[in-house]
């Protein structure tokens, strides 16, 4: 800045001002904003999760929400509902990422983009409307799209969203099948920027298609996975919309995730300061998650 | 991962072009199913090509909702959400990656580490803060304010202009150029392509957002396109040519403007994402 033009004799304040005013300045909202609508709400949540919440009057109860939340039935089965749908759909979306780009990445320009505009597409469409289009793909009545698919080979309707032992599934498989676009974006992105000098090198060396996978395409895409793999750990540990519009977490909690419990605690029973420790718990295991597969996958990576 | 046989290559085809076509299949058949008249007979049963169509669905959802105020509502929002990210974005990104100032690193690593906190922790005070006292429930200011602008979009714009010259911003410097007037004539310039992809990316997910605006409308009047159809649905959830229709008004502005803009929504995935 005007360092070099000594200015007339000014304070050290007024002088620190003029270095570095215009950078806070240019920080100044988001740094408000951040204040006020998370930090805030951070530990205000914090203090929320050990009093029993009162607009008028809140009493203090120590770690009573916690251990409540530890002896009820439905917690854990929120938990479990939310770890299997984690386990089933985060993994198996990133293999089916991953061998779409691949099988992509094979193809002529042209197809490229055709392929890669059309596995896009639906992330364009709202949570709202994908749960709205699969509630009637999933009907039990004649609507129902995939009971209709089944009936092509004889088999039986099934009551995909109204029982507990399907409810979840269906959750699940709708997760499959949708869209994998950005996935498969960022993998050929990465594809695209390894050396085709090595693939080269291990041709010569008569090295199989599998070692090459191994060798050279596995780890040098590792920091792509490692990203769809955390954020997409991340962010079905909050699944909501879905449950929300399609199975209001039931029949018999079959489909209660963890951000539906909170929602319902919450908003449903205004149990607000339970549902803050239920809130802290969800956090500690998104992060807990995160740093172990940060830990266990980037030894390497730098991100 | 070099070219293979042809076997490989046709089996590859094929692969492809089945999943697209499941991908694709719930889109199709919102749309299909949108212009089929299920009240015309009792025993409806939508066919996957239509016979006759009818807009009957559609005058049905718009007579019974409050649609057009719903998508004139998330319109405004997230546009309003669109510019302000867009600014204050790129603003602090430009700051974070170009300017030197003390806590410059602490400020960004702790609004950076507000993206690991799900929103669940800071949604009940967040309502009560912005309900029982800002008492800005059921308002535009109440569904904009806490997403003016969001900490992943700071850190795209700030690796998105680390990439710019900076010996342009010094010699506007020497040229006496006010630091605000270098980020106006100098750097938003050149960030374009960078801008254009914040904001389409803001746009659409402000306008397919759901659940804070759900949290925080009351009246029928005040809810977002998405707020409004997911009350439709429970209210009427045997129509079902209206509910289709309705879930295609809700996605089929963000259907066109990714169709016309295309090419930015697929190259703009990996800005920010994965390095070089």
């Amino acid at each position: 800045m005007q360092t070099t033009i000594a200015p007339k004799r000014r304070s050290t304040a007024g002088r620190f001002w003029r270095e570095y005013g215009w950078a806070y300045l240019f920080i100044l909202a988001p740094v408000l904003l951040f204040l006020i609508f998370t930090l805030y709400p951070v530990i205000s949540a914090l203090v929320m999760s050990f009093q029993q919440y009162n607009i008028m009057q809140s009493t203090w109860v120590g770690l009573d929400n916690y251990e409540r939340l530890f002896k009820d039935d439905t917690f854990w089965k929120s938990i479990w509902n939310t770890v299997v749908f984690t386990v089933c759909t985060v993994p198996v979306n990133i293999v089916i990422t991953f061998v779409l780009a691949h099988f992509i990445y094979q193809m002529k320009t042209k197809w490229q983009t055709f392929f890669k505009a059309t596995m896009y597409l639906p992330a364009v469409a709202s949570g709202v409307t994908i749960s709205i289009v699969w509630l009637a793909i999933f009907d039990p009545t004649d609507v129902g799209l995939l009971n209709r698919f089944l009936g092509l080979f004889g088999l039986d309707p099934v009551i995909w969203l109204g029982q507990s032992k399907t409810a979840l599934f269906s959750l699940i498989l709708m997760n499959w099948l949708g869209s994998h676009g950005a996935g498969i974006i960022l993998y050929l992105a990465s594809m695209g920027g390894i050396p085709k000098s090595l693939y080269e090198a291990a041709d010569i060396d008569h090295a199989s298609g599998w070692t090459q996978f191994k060798a050279i395409t596995w780890p040098l895409l590792k920091p792509t996975t490692l990203y769809l793999l955390v954020t997409g750990v991340i962010t079905s540990f909050q699944v909501f919309i879905s449950v929300y519009m399609m199975t209001q977490g039931g029949p018999n909690f079959a489909t209660t995730t963890i951000a539906y419990l909170i929602y319902q605690t919450a908003f449903k029973f205004y149990e607000f300061g339970l549902a803050s420790a239920q809130s802290f718990v969800l956090a500690f295991l998104i992060i807990l998650v995160s740093v172990i597969q940060f830990k266990y996958f980037s030894s390497d990576v730098e991100y | 991962m070099k070219s293979k046989s042809k076997l490989f290559l046709a089996v590859a085809a094929a692969c492809l072009a089945a999943w697209a076509f499941v991908t694709i299949i719930p889109l199709y058949w919102m749309i299909v199913g949108s212009v089929q008249d299920s009240a015309s007979s009792a025993s409806f049963r939508p066919e996957m090509i239509p016979g006759a169509l009818s807009i009957a669905p559609y005058e049905r959802f718009f007579a019974k909702t409050a649609a057009w105020r719903w998508l004139a509502n998330s319109l405004l929002i997230s546009t309003v959400l669109t510019i302000t990210n867009v600014f204050f974005a790129s603003l602090a990104g430009y700051a974070f990656s170009k300017l030197k100032f003390p806590g410059s690193k602490a400020v960004f690593w702790l609004l950076l580490s507000t993206m690991m906190i799900p929103a669940q922790v800071t949604l009940i005070p967040l309502y009560v803060l912005v309900v029982n006292v800002f008492n800005l429930g059921d308002s535009y200011t109440a569904i904009i304010l806490p997403t003016a602008v969001t900490a992943g979009n700071i850190f795209l714009m700030k690796q998105y202009m680390s990439s710019l010259p900076t010996s342009l911003i010094h010699a506007a410097r020497i040229d006496a150029c006010s630091e605000f007037g270098i980020f106006w004539k100098v750097i938003l310039p050149l960030a374009k392509p960078g801008l254009a992809v914040l904001a389409i990316f803001t746009f659409v997910a402000s306008w397919n957002e759901f659940f804070w605006p759900f949290l925080i409308t009351n009246s029928a009047e005040m809810r977002t396109i998405q707020v409004g159809l997911a009350s439709f649905v429970f209210a009427e959830s045997t129509d079902f040519g209206a509910i289709m229709a309705g879930a295609t008004v809700g996605a089929l502005p963000m259907l066109i403007l990714f169709f016309s803009l295309q090419r930015y929504f697929l190259q703009g995935i990996t800005i920010g994402a994965v390095k070089g």
